[in-house]
């Protein structure tokens, strides 16, 4: 194979050529109710070309891998046609590597069969718990291979297994209908599904609960954030804009995203890497062929670093920081996140729960979305604070923020890190990405709350 | 070896133009081809799927292997042969060339240029022709081609910190040489976002344009006519087969029936004719949506609707979504309403509840009416409600629908009382 793929580079009138090819194999199982619904194996292999030429891109992405010679033609002529001024991509030194998974408990090893009895014993206790109308509970697991190669010499192998579970149990009264979950991953280690025991009574528990719990005020609230939400929140509020190529083509972006720019206070410190070990977003190699690093983005509250590829990162004057990514071998790499975080600050929970006389505590994750100056995220479980209390639960709430002011509000980070691998991230129209997120707890003032 | 089989099989070739920064970025050929293979053994059922079929044994091992531990199913495969054929693939979209859509695309985006020299905008003319092949053990035989032709433009306006995203995109089985239609939509929505107004607080009159309502609306709407949600007693919808839920001026049909439309087959993706039903006449619910398995354990026929990724089983998903349009003007709309408004795009929808119906959303695109005008676009405004509320709160449906994508029509739809919050 190294022969056809050294071959198949050589000898074009390009500015640069790569070729990536994917071995995936992968194993699902659904159960709806209490009945298995589908088991499934899947085998996925598959290539593409990716050429740059003057100004112009190519990209060209198949099934056959036996006609190398002529795809890399057809990328180049793809690159022609779109000429146009020219691009230039940031030096990366070539690597030669192969990078074998990480793994713990390898789900590879384990059967079908083995699986299936622990999710059989996780449908057991949901159904255990008195009022519960019906559930999904998922789980995958996907080992892949990514070959990448460049006409400036890199050759590199990564291997990586990616596992995933996520629950769903529904309560129902009438037309009203409740659900409660959770969305968990984990880089090379089944260890992670076997223990999940409390935390599905617990869901289960609460999908009957919220059927009696009421919706809360629409409005400004004061909001504290759990760690797995608030790692959701620094995604969407600030992570995606840190994507250099939102921000390379504009001028304006360019002015209001400035290094040097304050954000938020000077407790606020976040970062993003790949180099970050054992976390689903983590790598050594993007899919550029760029080392992984640890991005500080925010530093004391100030712009200090953003996320490149090797494009932006030219265009930019900055430094590549390893962030190129593509999902699989349908798409070219575009700017993504990987692993970003809140590093952890000096504030006590318990503190920061007693000063709110009446605010919001939302916890777990359920979704975000941005256009990078307003943003929304969603909690799967929320309660009311009460004089300094944690009191009744509600019904699940979407928050929403605005770049400019948000992180600004962010008045309390405590000291409680920690990060949340059941993230899947989507642009561009590839998702989901696996990413994880994490913060400590943190307390935003005046947040926006969705609600009646 | 197995007591009932089905492959499943899709070739797909896309050529994507992209823009970005106001420039053609990059060409692409995309082409992809796949093969499924569902079986049932002793009444379980086994399920692979394949890029490449070098090693064909080891793939149906894998699927009679996991058919031994599999899960129960009921299903007949069909054995249709004899149905109308929907017209889904006009073949001038093959003689559309690369070049043709580099300078449909240019074109259009010069020209949208001209509205505002700083908008920067992002686009794509893409092209899609797949096949589908589908063979079962009963004797069916489906292979049918599609092509689909889409144009997307999304303009992003900066000014001091605010930013302002407009956008439109039309999808058709046709090539699509004029985009009139695009340009004029988003001329209108950079018109309509002129001024920043301050946002409004409370319950309000809202009215959703074809946009708005296909953000928020659609899914919470459909989620319970899905016939998982039905057998498994998830939906709000139980035991409501034939009763009113809504005003009596709403009608909801699923028809994958209509000629070039990008959401139409002439049969779903396990052989089962397309047809037209209605979802809700006149305000009564008439028809669940039903795949085969789902429609086995109701005890009903398949209302073909099965649809699927390659990756996974058939499901139940509508197909092709219309609603029924009224008898008031959008103007007429606007014109009654004193302090409102109008819901254009939206971010975060689909997060929330949808199973109950409730939508909660930030208004990406909106603008405030006041005194029957519009007046402006507001910001840092969330939507919420529940979806059959509202529609028993309606004020008026829109005479006009147009199409979002190429699988829903809609008019726009105005309703009485939305809970609108904003930042003060």
């Amino acid at each position: 194979m190294r022969d056809r793929i050294t071959k198949a580079l050589k000898g074009h009138k390009a500015n640069y050529i790569e070729i990536r090819l994917e071995e995936n194999h992968g194993t699902h199982i659904r159960y709806r109710g209490k009945e298995l619904e589908e088991t499934g194996k899947s085998s996925d292999f598959g290539g593409n070309v990716r050429a740059l030429a003057g100004g112009g891109w190519g990209f060209v992405s198949f099934n056959n891998l036996n006609e190398l010679q002529d795809k890399v033609a057809q990328a180049i002529n793809h690159a022609r046609l779109v000429g146009g001024d020219p691009v230039s991509l940031s030096e990366v030194e070539p690597h030669e590597d192969a990078v074998p998974p990480k793994l713990g408990k390898d789900p590879r090893n384990i059967s079908l069969r083995e699986k299936k009895a622990v999710l059989d014993e996780y449908i057991d206790l949901v159904w255990r718990v008195p009022g519960i109308q019906t559930s999904t509970l998922g789980y995958g697991d996907r080992y892949k291979k990514v070959l990448f190669a460049n006409s400036e010499g890199s050759y590199i192998e990564q291997e990586k297994v990616d596992v995933t579970i996520g629950l769903s149990v529904m309560a129902r009264d009438g037309g009203d209908v409740q659900q409660a979950g959770f969305s968990l991953g984990s880089m090379g280690d089944f260890s992670l599904i076997e223990s999940l025991h409390e935390d599905v009574t617990e869901v289960a528990t609460r999908a009957v609960e919220l059927l009696k719990a009421p919706q809360v005020n629409g409005g400004e609230h004061t909001v504290i954030l759990d760690p797995v939400l608030a790692g959701v929140f620094i995604h969407e509020a600030f992570g995606h804009l840190s994507e250099a190529d939102h921000v390379y083509e504009s001028d304006q972006l360019k002015e209001i995203m400035v290094l040097g720019r304050r954000f938020g206070g000077r407790h606020l410190n976040v970062a993003d890497g790949g180099a970050i070990p054992n976390l689903r977003g983590s790598y050594k190699y993007d899919d550029e062929g760029t080392p992984a690093t640890r991005t500080m983005l925010i530093r004391e509250g100030e712009l200090v670093g953003r996320l490149h590829s090797r494009e932006t990162s030219s265009k930019m004057g900055e430094k590549p920081s390893g962030n190129a990514r593509a999902i699989n071998y349908r798409f070219p790499p575009i700017v993504r996140m990987t692993n970003t975080l809140i590093e952890a600050g000096k504030d006590n929970l318990q503190d920061m729960i007693a000063d709110v006389k009446k605010g919001v505590y939302a916890r777990n994750w359920y979704g975000g979305m941005t256009s990078m100056e307003m943003f929304t995220f969603s909690a799967r479980e929320a309660y009311m604070i009460r004089d300094g209390k944690i009191a009744e639960l509600l019904r699940p709430v979407m928050l929403s923020g605005n770049l400019f002011n948000t992180l600004q509000n962010l008045d309390a980070i405590a000291d409680d890190l920690d990060m949340n691998q059941g993230g899947g991230c989507g642009k561009g129209g590839q998702s989901p990405l696996p990413v994880s997120n994490g913060s400590p707890h943190i307390r935003i003032q005046k947040c926006l709350v969705g609600g009646t | 070896m197995a007591d009932n089989a089905e492959v499943f099989q899709i070739v797909t070739k896309e050529t994507p133009v992209i823009f970005e920064a106001n420039k053609l970025k990059m060409l692409e050929t995309r082409e992809s081809s796949g093969i499924a293979l569902r079986l049932i053994k002793n009444g379980k059922l086994g399920f692979a799927v394949t890029t490449s079929l070098q090693d064909i044994d080891q793939f149906v091992r894998d699927a009679l292997e996991l058919a031994s531990i599999g899960a129960a199913s009921c299903i007949d495969l069909p054995s249709y042969t004899n149905f109308s054929h929907i017209p889904v693939y006009d073949p001038a979209i093959e003689e559309v060339s690369v070049n043709d859509m580099v300078q449909i695309g240019q074109v259009l985006l010069d020209s949208i240029r001209t509205m505002n020299s700083n908008l920067l905008i992002d686009g794509r003319v893409t092209k899609v022709v797949s096949t589908v092949s589908l063979l079962n053990s009963k004797g069916s035989e489906v292979t049918y081609t599609k092509g689909v032709f889409a144009i997307g433009m999304e303009a992003m306006l900066v000014r001091g910190e605010d930013m302002l995203f407009v956008g439109e995109h039309e999808v058709s089985c046709h090539p699509l040489f004029d985009t009139t239609k695009i340009r004029t939509s988003i001329e209108t929505q950079l018109e309509l976002s002129k001024e920043i107004i301050e946002p409004i607080t409370g319950s309000l009159p809202v009215i959703f344009t074809p946009h708005g309502v296909s953000g928020a609306l659609l899914q919470p709407l459909i989620t319970g006519f899905n016939g998982r949600n039905i057998i498994q007693g998830s939906s709000p919808l139980v035991g409501k087969m034939d009763k009113k839920i809504v005003n009596n001026a709403i009608s909801v049909w699923d028809d994958p029936t209509i000629p070039y439309a990008p959401g139409s087959s002439s049969t779903d993706d396990e052989g089962v004719p397309s047809q037209r039903k209605a979802l809700i006449e006149n305000g009564v619910v008439k028809t669940f949506l039903y795949d085969l398995q789902t429609a086995c354990q109701a005890g009903v026929k398949s209302t073909g609707n099965g649809s699927r990724s390659l990756g996974s089983l058939p499901a139940p998903s509508a197909s092709l979504l219309l609603i029924d349009e009224g008898n008031t003007s959008y103007e007429d709309m606007i014109g009654d309403i004193k302090d409102g408004i109008i819901v254009e795009r939206l971010l975060g929808a689909g997060q929330g509840n949808v199973l109950s119906g409730d939508f909660n959303a930030n208004v990406l695109l909106g603008y405030r009416i006041r005194n029957g005008k519009p007046c402006g676009r507001v910001k840092n405004t969330m939507i919420s409600g529940n979806v059959y509320e509202a529609m028993n709160n309606l004020g008026a449906i829109g005479n006009q629908s147009r199409w979002v994508g190429g699988s829903f029509k809609t008019p726009p739809l105005y309703f009485y009382n939305i809970s609108v919050a904003s930042r003060s």
